[in-house]
C-alpha cells in the first residue's frame, strides 16, 4: 500500500467546537481510520479574551475581577495566585493578617471541591450515564450557595484581594457550610454506586487513556492526572502556600494512570476537600482583621520585580509569572494552567489509538479547560 | 466486572421516591443572600458625584450623568451604570468616597427595552430601591486611605517661648505619601476660589516631581507658599476622602511643594505670551490681590508698579498673620519673584489722592487692594481708655518692629482668625489671655486647627460672653465686665443662632489689655472724592463687574475690599479676574478714561 491510499481512507472529524462532549470551547480536529482516531490537531482561539494583555493596561485592582474569568468552574486559584505574587512583589504579604489567610485556605479548598464535584459529574456524563452529573451540579450548586452568601456571588467570586479577603466570614457560615458538607457526604455512597460501581462506567475508563508514567516529568503533567500514575505530587505539600502546612492531610494516589484512576483521585479527593474545610474551620480565628490596610488603589505602585508563585488547582499546578516594572499596571502576566500541557500536548500525544468515543471521557479525565490555555 | 456493577448503577432509581436536592423553582427566586452584588442603588442625596466610582471600573460601565445644578463639593453628577458593560464586581461600591453606592441583594430583570438596562441609581427609580440587603461597605477592608499622614508640630510648651514656625513641614516620603490618597475627584478645584489645580500638583508631588508641581502651583497662586502655610483651604472642606475619612492635607502639600525651592525664579516655566509690552497698569496695595495682579500683568509683558504703604508687600499676610505661621523669609521668597518677574515695587509709600489722580493720568489701567484696614469697634462703655486696644494695629505695629507690650493678662474680644493670631502673639509676648466669644464654639469664624492650637498653647475660652463695659481699677489694671449669653433662634430662617445677653449677671476679669478683634472695614481717606463717589457703596464696599472693573473705567479693584470671604485666596482669586480684565481692557486700545 502506498501512502496516498492509506491517507484517502481516513475520514476527517472536527470534534467540536459545539460539541457537548467537549470541555469548554475548544475543537479538535481529528483523522479517523474505522472509528480509530489516527491523529488530533487541538485547535483554540474561540474565546481568547486577552486576560493577559488586558492586565498590562489595567490598574492592579482592575485586573483583580479579570483573573477570576479564566477559570469558570474554579476561579478562586486565579484571585490567590495574582494576590500573592503582588504581595510578594509589593511587600504587602508581610501584612496579611492570620484571619485573612484562613479565609483564603477555606475558599481555596470550597473551590476545589465545587470543581471536583462538576469534573465528576463530567466523568459520568462523557459516557453517557445521565443522572450523576445532575447530581454533581446540584451539590456543587449547595457550595455555590455558600460561595455566595461569603463573596456576595455565586460564580465569579472576587473575594481573594490584595492583602487579605474582601469581606469577613457570615454570622452562622460555619453551620451552615457543615450542613453542606453533610449533605454532600450523604450523597456520595449514591454516587459511587452510580458510577464507579457501574458496569459502564468501569469498561470504558480503565485501562482507557493511559498516560506513560515516563510522560509525567518530561511533559510537565500535575494534579489528579500525574496522582493516578501513583506519583504523589501536589502543590499544597511539596510547596505549602497559606495555611496548608498547618493542615492535617495526605497527598491522594491512585494506580493505573486510566480514566478510572484520574476519577477516583478525585472522587478521593472530594473527600479531602470536604475534611480540610471542616479543618479550617475548627481552626478560624473568631476575631481579628481579615485584611491588611491597602494603599490608594488608585494609585498603587509596585516596585520592579518578577516572581513565579503556584497553587494547586483542581486540575493541578497553576502559576503566574508575574512582572511589574515600579508603575501603576502589570508590565506582564503569564499564566500557566495544567490545561495547556493536558489538554494540547498531553491530548495530542494520546489521540492516536483512541476510539473516537473515548475521546470525549478522555477530554473530561484530563480535567480540559480552554480560558487557561488562551488566556 | 461483577454482576454487582450491573444492578449498583440501579439504585439511581432510588432517588425517584426521595425528596429532590436539585432546587425547585420556587426556590431559586429566593432573595440573594444579604451581601448579594446585584443591582446598584445610590444614595444620591449622600452621594456627591466625585467620579471615583467611575474611575475604578474597568469595564467603563460607569458615565457620571448630570442631574442636578452643581454645588461646591458636589459636581451635580451622578453615577449611570450600564449593565451590558457591568460584571457585577463592586469595585465601585468598595472605592465609594461616601459610602453612598451600594448593590441591593435583586438579582433578576427582566426589560424589553436594551435602552433601559443602563440607568442612573437613585433618579431612575426600580423596584429595589430601598433595599436594605445586598453588598455595602464595611469596616475593615477600604480601597482609599482614610487616614492622613500626621503633620509633625512643634511642642506647645516649647513654641510659645518662640516665634519659630510651629508646623514643621512634611518630609519627601511623608509628602509623597499623603499626596497618593488624593482620588482626582477634582471637587477641589471647584472650590477654590482661584481654581488651582489641585489634583496636578498632588500628583506631581506623588511622583516626585516637585517641579512640576510648582509649576500647577504658580500658574494661578503668585503667594503659594503663603497659601500653602496659612490659606482657609475651603478645598480640603470638599474634599471627597474627608467625607469618610480625614480631607487630603492639600495645603501642607502645597507648603512641600514651595518649600522644596530656594528661588522660584530657576525652576518655573510659566509659558504665556507677553502681550502686554507697551502698557502701563499701577497697582495700588501690595496685598495678595495686588501682588497676584502685578506678577501675571508683568510675565504677560506689562509694565508694573506696585505702591505699598508699609515697608514690606503682603498686606495683611505681612502685617497681620504672625510669623509662627507665615515667616519672613517664605514671603521674601514670593516678593522675590515678583522682582525678577519685573515689577516695580515702591514700599513705604502711601498713595494719596493727588498721586492718585496722577497715576489715573499715566497708566493705562489701574488696580487697587487696599484691604480693610479700619478696625471695627467694640461699642462699649470704656471702650477709650487706655490699655484698650485693636488687634489689627497690636499685629501691625509687632510686625513692623515696633515695641509691644501687652502685660501679664488680656483678654481678646471676638472668635476669627484675627482674634486667635492676637491672642497667640500675646501669649508669645507673654501674657495670659482669655478669649471671650459672643457665640458657640462651633460659631467662631477661626479656623478649628487654630482654634485647638491656640488652646493647646494655653489660651482659655469663654464663649458666650458678651463685653458690657471696661473700668480702670484702682491697681492700674482694667476690669473687663460681661455678661452670659444664651442662645436664641436665628431671625430668618437658615441664619446662624443669635447669642443674646441675659440680663442681671456681671463677671470681671482683670487684665492688663483689652484687645478687640470684631473685625475690619475699608479706608478710603486716601481716595479722591470723585472716585470714591463712583466706585465704594454707601456700606463701605467696592463692587466691581466680572471682569473685576469698577465703576469708572479702567480701575479695577479686589480682595478683602471687594469679596465677602476676607481671605487670602480670595483675594487671589479677585486679582487673577482683574489680570484678564485689565488685559482686555488695555489690549482694546482704550487709556483710562476721566469721566
Ligand atoms: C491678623 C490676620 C490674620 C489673617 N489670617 C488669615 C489666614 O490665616 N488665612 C487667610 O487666607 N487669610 C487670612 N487673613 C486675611 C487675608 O490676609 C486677607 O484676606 C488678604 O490679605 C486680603 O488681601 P487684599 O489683597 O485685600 O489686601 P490686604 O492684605 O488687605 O492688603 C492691603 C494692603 O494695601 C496697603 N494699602 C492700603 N491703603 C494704601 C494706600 N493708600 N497706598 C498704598 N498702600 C495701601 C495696606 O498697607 C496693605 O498692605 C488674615 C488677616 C488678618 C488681618
Ligand atoms: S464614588 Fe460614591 S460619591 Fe463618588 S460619584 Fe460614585 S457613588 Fe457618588
Ligand atoms: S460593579 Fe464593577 S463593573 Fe459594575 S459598575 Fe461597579 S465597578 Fe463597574
Amino acid at each position: 500500500m502506498t501512502e496516498t491510499r492509506e491517507r484517502s481512507k481516513e475520514v476527517q472529524i472536527w470534534f467540536g467546537p459545539q460539541h457537548p462532549g467537549i470541555t469548554g470551547n475548544m475543537s479538535v480536529q481529528t483523522w479517523l481510520d474505522g472509528d480509530t482516531l489516527t491523529r488530533g490537531i487541538t485547535h483554540v482561539g474561540y474565546l481568547h479574551r486577552a486576560f493577559e494583555k488586558l492586565m498590562e493596561r489595567r490598574l492592579y485592582i482592575q485586573s483583580f475581577p479579570i483573573v477570576c474569568r479564566i477559570c469558570v468552574p474554579e476561579p478562586d486559584t486565579n484571585e490567590w495566585l495574582l494576590a500573592s505574587a503582588l504581595e510578594e512583589l509589593s511587600g504587602l504579604d508581610r501584612e496579611v493578617p492570620e484571619k485573612a489567610r484562613w479565609i483564603r485556605t477555606l475558599v481555596l479548598e470550597m473551590s476545589r471541591l465545587g470543581a471536583m464535584l462538576m469534573v465528576l459529574g463530567g466523568h459520568a456524563g462523557s459516557m453517557g450515564l445521565g443522572p450523576a452529573p445532575q447530581w454533581m451540579i446540584a451539590l456543587r450548586d449547595l457550595v455555590l450557595d455558600r460561595f455566595e452568601e461569603l463573596t456576595g456571588g455565586r460564580v465569579y467570586h472576587m473575594y481573594i484581594v490584595y492583602g487579605g479577603v474582601r469581606r469577613d466570614l457570615p454570622e452562622g457560615f460555619a453551620e451552615r457550610m457543615e450542613q453542606t458538607l453533610k449533605t454532600i457526604e450523604s450523597k456520595l455512597p449514591l454516587i459511587d454506586d452510580v458510577i464507579f460501581g457501574s458496569a459502564v462506567f468501569r469498561k470504558r475508563a480503565m485501562g482507557v487513556g493511559v498516560v506513560p508514567r515516563e510522560w509525567a516529568f518530561e511533559m510537565g503533567i500535575s494534579g489528579p492526572v500525574i496522582r493516578a500514575m501513583g506519583i504523589p505530587k501536589d502543590v499544597r505539600k511539596d510547596e505549602p502556600y497559606e495555611k496548608y502546612a498547618e493542615l492535617d492531610f495526605d497527598v491522594v494516589t491512585e494506580e493505573g494512570s486510566d480514566i478510572f484512576a484520574r476519577a477516583m483521585v478525585r472522587r478521593r479527593e472530594i473527600q479531602q476537600s470536604i475534611d480540610l474545610i471542616r479543618q479550617i474551620l475548627a481552626r478560624m480565628p473568631k476575631e481579628g482583621p481579615y485584611c491588611a490596610e491597602l494603599p490608594n488603589m488608585l494609585e498603587w505602585t509596585i516596585p520592579v520585580g518578577q516572581t513565579y508563585v503556584r497553587a494547586e488547582s483542581s486540575r493541578g499546578e497553576m502559576g503566574y509569572y508575574v512582572v511589574t516594572d515600579g508603575s501603576k499596571k502589570l508590565r506582564r502576566v503569564h499564566v500557566r494552567g495544567p490545561s495547556y500541557v493536558h489538554g494540547v500536548s498531553l491530548l495530542e500525544r494520546l489521540i492516536p489509538g483512541t476510539n473516537i468515543a473515548d475521546l470525549a471521557p478522555l477530554m473530561v479525565s484530563l480535567q480540559v479547560c480552554p480560558p487557561e490555555i488562551e488566556r | 466486572m461483577s454482576l454487582k456493577h450491573v444492578l449498583q448503577p440501579f439504585n439511581a432509581w432510588v432517588q425517584a421516591f426521595s425528596k429532590p436536592y436539585t432546587i425547585p423553582m420556587k426556590d431559586t427566586m429566593r432573595p440573594g443572600a444579604d451581601r448579594y452584588r446585584g443591582w446598584h442603588i445610590n444614595d444620591v442625596e449622600k452621594c456627591v458625584g466625585c467620579g471615583t466610582c467611575a474611575d475604578i471600573c474597568q469595564n467603563a460601565a460607569i458615565d457620571m450623568v448630570p442631574v442636578k445644578d452643581p454645588v461646591k463639593g458636589d459636581s451635580g453628577l451622578r453615577p449611570k451604570i450600564d449593565y451590558g458593560r457591568c460584571c457585577w464586581c463592586a469595585l465601585c461600591v468598595d472605592v465609594c468616597t461616601t459610602g453612598s453606592l451600594g448593590m441591593s441583594n435583586e438579582y433578576t430583570w427582566v426589560e424589553k427595552d436594551p435602552e433601559k438596562c443602563r440607568y442612573t441609581p437613585g433618579v431612575d427609580a426600580k423596584p429595589w430601591d430601598g433595599s436594605e440587603k445586598g453588598w455595602r461597605q464595611e469596616e475593615g477592608f477600604s480601597l482609599i486611605v482614610k487616614d492622613r499622614v500626621p503633620m509633625p508640630m512643634l511642642d506647645p510648651k516649647e513654641r510659645i517661648k518662640t516665634w519659630a514656625e510651629v508646623v514643621v513641614g512634611y518630609s519627601v516620603e511623608e509628602a509623597r505619601k499623603e499626596a497618593a490618597r488624593c482620588v482626582s475627584c477634582g471637587l477641589c478645584v471647584a472650590a477654590c476660589p482661584a481654581h488651582m489645580h489641585i489634583p496636578d500638583y498632588i500628583g506631581a508631588i506623588r511622583d516626585g516631581d516637585f517641579e512640576k508641581a510648582l509649576d500647577f502651583i504658580y500658574d494661578n497662586n503668585p503667594m503659594p507658599e503663603m497659601c500653602g502655610k496659612v490659606c482657609t483651604r475651603r478645598c480640603e472642606g470638599v474634599c471627597s476622602v474627608g467625607i469618610q475619612g480625614e480631607p487630603l492635607a492639600i495645603r501642607w502639600l502645597k507648603r512641600f511643594a514651595t518649600e522644596q525651592f530656594e528661588d522660584f525664579a530657576k525652576v518655573l516655566h510659566p509659558e504665556v505670551k507677553r502681550v502686554g509690552e507697551g502698557k502701563k497698569v499701577a497697582v495700588v496695595g501690595g496685598g495678595p490681590s495686588g501682588v497676584t495682579v502685578a506678577y501675571y500683568l508683568a510675565v504677560r509683558g506689562f509694565e508694573v508698579t506696585i505702591y505699598e504703604a508699609l515697608p514690606q508687600l503682603g498686606g495683611a499676610t505681612f502685617f497681620g498673620i504672625p510669623k509662627y505661621r507665615f515667616p519672613m523669609p517664605s514671603l521674601e521668597k514670593q516678593v522675590d519673584l515678583l522682582k525678577k518677574a519685573g515689577v516695580k515695587i515702591v514700599t513705604d509709600h502711601r498713595v494719596e489722592k493727588d498721586e492718585f489722580r496722577r497715576l489715573l493720568e499715566e497708566n493705562d489701567a489701574l488696580f487697587f487692594g487696599t484691604g480693610l484696614m479700619k478696625p471695627y469697634k467694640l461699642g462699649v462703655p470704656g471702650e477709650d481708655l487706655e490699655g484698650v486696644i485693636y488687634a489689627l494695629d497690636l499685629l501691625r505695629d509687632h510686625h513692623v518692629g515696633k515695641k509691644v507690650e501687652v502685660g501679664e493678662s488680656v483678654v481678646v474680644v471676638g472668635g476669627g482668625n484675627v482674634a486667635i493670631d492676637a491672642s497667640r502673639v500675646s501669649r508669645r509676648l507673654g501674657a495670659e489671655v482669655t478669649i471671650a466669644y459672643r457665640r458657640r464654639r462651633e460659631d467662631m469664624p477661626a479656623d478649628d486647627e487654630e482654634i485647638e492650637d491656640a488652646e493647646a498653647e494655653g489660651i482659655e475660652l469663654v464663649t458666650q460672653s458678651i463685653p458690657l463695659r471696661v473700668e480702670k481699677l484702682e491697681n492700674g489694671k482694667l476690669d473687663f465686665i460681661w455678661g452670659p449669653a444664651e442662645m436664641v433662634p436665628p431671625d430668618r430662617p437658615g441664619g446662624r443662632p443669635k447669642p443674646k445677653l441675659i440680663e442681671g449677671v456681671e463677671n470681671h476679669l482683670q487684665v492688663d489689655r483689652v484687645i478687640v478683634a470684631i473685625g475690619q472695614k475699608g479706608e478710603f481717606e486716601w481716595m479722591p472724592e470723585e472716585v470714591a463717589e463712583k466706585v465704594v457703596t454707601s456700606r463701605g464696599w467696592v463692587e466691581v463687574d466680572e471682569t473685576g472693573m469698577t465703576q469708572w473705567p479702567g480701575i479695577f479693584a479686589g480682595g478683602d475690599l471687594v469679596n465677602s470671604t476676607a481671605d487670602a485666596i480670595s483675594a487671589i482669586a479677585d486679582g487673577l479676574k482683574a489680570v484678564e480684565g485689565i488685559q482686555q481692557f488695555t489690549l482694546e486700545g482704550l487709556s483710562v478714561s476721566k469721566s
